[in-house]
């Protein structure tokens, strides 16, 4: 696992980069650290507080730890009326959490989102950023064994 | 005329869009040419008299956005919107994925106008593989010569809305939160780093390249006559064929739905069609006859916005999917003015209200009066915007709401 140290330091030098800092610690840890985001705030000299203020602005960034696989549930308009609100449920009850949950095993993260932009095919889940198409509430179980 | 009429997307699926060679083959980089041959005053006039109009949802004269960037300061920017995050629309998705070409190189005309060889594309968060196939089209490009002395750099955004308002974008790539900055000044004169920058959408620039080879008269002379040249749609909802199409501007909204659409899913009866993304008007089927370029769209209440088409049918509730979109607005409301704040939960607390069946007549009436307060007094269009899906569908569905009441 690259550390976080060496992340920052190879966006240091992209004016306004610490978003793109942050979407590089993600892509190692899955969330920003606490450390990390100090870390990125001396980096970029911005204070703490500012760092934090746009870590917790955008919904992809996190600084709550969250699991390997991060499940994003669309909720947005085409994907309500095409079952997305059934999908959601057998997602909860497949995985025995909640929405904004992780699994104790630290495998699954639940999360709802706006459109992810795969609108030809709704209802969408994207895992880990990765689109799956047209799903539907029978289709949850099987999905989901493809995670190891 | 049930003809779909591909500019952008005519090559689509046929060259590689990472491969500037590929694209040379099929007529590219020979716009760029020509607009490096021009001077930088005459290339404005060119892209203002071909009559494009923003196509990420403001319909601004192209042209005339360039017009407004100062000639004497020495670094200016060139930045590409690739936010779009209307709920519905994927339509810059696709001109990338068909032809990222294009887009750099309308890009580069972009730049020789207005001086700049600083270019940035802010694409959406949910779209990581496609920033990598660009970040690809862009060394491709870069390495063939296309693009000379031309740079551009991609940012990724982290699944904020709001930041497909150009300060908000602008804000964003400086590495801040996405909150929308007070106009004037306008990017223009004062954008990225406080100095001049023009934001385009991506279809938008992905126009330029076939102005410039086939000239400003033949793009005018496409589709609408206020609002020219081809326009990419995405159909959503209850549809038979849920795709992405590229037509002509003067296109009927019911051949939309009827033709190339294939018609309402399972030969259903259409209820509503929403056009423009989820802060767009719910348009009722007695007015569809309508060409789906901006003005008149806007004459009959209704927005072209971002080309997405959601079509409801007879079945859907529409205060149910309302209700839906007060809370993606209530979500995405950056929290920076007040009216927005404050409305878009409001909003969907009394829809929630009414959805459940818990609302009153007053509700409505508050409904409204919320609706106008948001429209006149919130700083960006976010705020704006909110309130059109419940205005609009009061006027025409106004039984849908008065059946659900207590």
């Amino acid at each position: 696992m690259a550390n976080y140290m060496d992340i920052i330091a190879s966006c240091k030098d992209k004016p306004g980069g610490i978003i793109e800092a942050f979407h590089a610690i993600q892509k190692e840890y899955n969330y920003i650290p606490e450390e990390a985001l100090r870390e990125a705030a001396r980096a970029f000299k911005v204070s703490e507080a500012q760092a934090f203020g746009v870590a917790t602005f955008y919904s992809y960034l996190s600084v709550k730890k969250r699991g390997k696989y991060i499940i994003r549930m669309c909720e947005s308009a085409p994907c309500h009326v095409a079952g997305a609100d059934e999908v959601l449920k057998a997602l909860e009850a497949n995985l025995g959490i909640k929405a904004g949950e992780t699994t104790e095993d630290g495998k699954f993260t639940l999360e709802l989102t706006e459109c992810v932009g795969q609108c030809q095919a709704t209802p969408v889940v994207t895992i880990n950023s990765e689109p799956v198409f047209n799903v539907k509430p029978e289709m949850v179980p099987g999905l989901l064994a493809g995670y190891k | 005329m049930a003809q779909e009429y591909r500019v952008l997307l005519e090559h689509a699926d046929k060259i590689n869009p990472e491969s500037a060679a590929d694209y040379v083959k099929v007529g590219g980089y020979k716009g760029l040419e020509k607009a490096r041959s021009m001077n930088p005053k005459d290339l404005t006039e060119e892209v203002k008299k071909s009559g494009l109009r923003g196509r990420g949802g403001a319909g601004f004269n192209a042209g005339m956005k360039w017009s407004f960037v100062p000639q004497y300061p020495e670094t200016k920017y060139v930045v590409c919107n690739f936010d779009e995050g209307e709920p519905g629309t994927y339509k810059d998705r696709i001109i990338c994925q068909k032809n990222a070409q294009a887009l750099l190189e309308g890009m580069a005309i972009c730049g020789h106008a207005i001086g700049s060889n600083n270019g940035y594309i802010y694409c959406r968060g949910e779209y990581p593989f496609v920033v990598e196939m660009l970040k690809k089209a862009i060394g491709n490009a870069k390495e063939s010569g296309a693009l000379g002395e031309f740079n551009i750099e991609v940012r990724m955004g982290a699944g904020a809305y709001v930041c497909g308002e150009e300060t908000a974008l602008i804000e964003s790539i400086e590495g801040h939160r996405g909150e929308p900055r007070f106009k004037p000044p306008f990017p223009g004169v004062e954008g990225l780093w406080r100095m001049p920058t023009v934001v385009n959408n991506v279809e938008t620039f992905a126009c330029l390249p076939y102005i410039l080879t086939n000239g400003a008269d033949w793009f005018a002379g496409i589709g609408a006559k206020s609002y020219p040249g081809t326009k990419v749609l995405t159909l959503t909802g209850d549809i038979e064929n849920p795709t992405y199409f590229e037509v002509p501007t003067d296109y009927l909204l019911r051949d939309v739905i009827y033709e190339l659409g294939g018609g309402v899913k399972g030969g259903k009866k259409l209820k509503a069609v929403q056009v423009g993304g989820t802060s767009g008007a719910f348009i009722p089927p007695q007015n569809i006859d309508t060409p789906i370029d901006f003005d008149s769209m806007s004459a009959i209440g209704a927005a072209l916005g971002s080309g997405a088409v959601f079509v409801m049918d007879e079945s859907r509730d529409i205060v149910d999917t309302i209700n839906r979109i007060a809370k993606f607005f209530e979500h995405e409301s950056c929290g920076q003015c007040t009216p927005c704040r404050e409305g878009t939960h409001r909003c969907k607390e009394i829809m929630e209200k009414i959805n459940t069946g818990r609302g009153t007549l007053k509700d409505i009436e508050n409904l409204k009066v919320l609706a106008r307060v948001m429209q006149k007094a919130s700083l960006c269009g976010l705020g704006q915007a909110a309130p059109i899906p419940i205005t609009s569908t009061l006027e025409h569905f106004e039984y849908e709401y008065l059946r659900k009441l207590m």
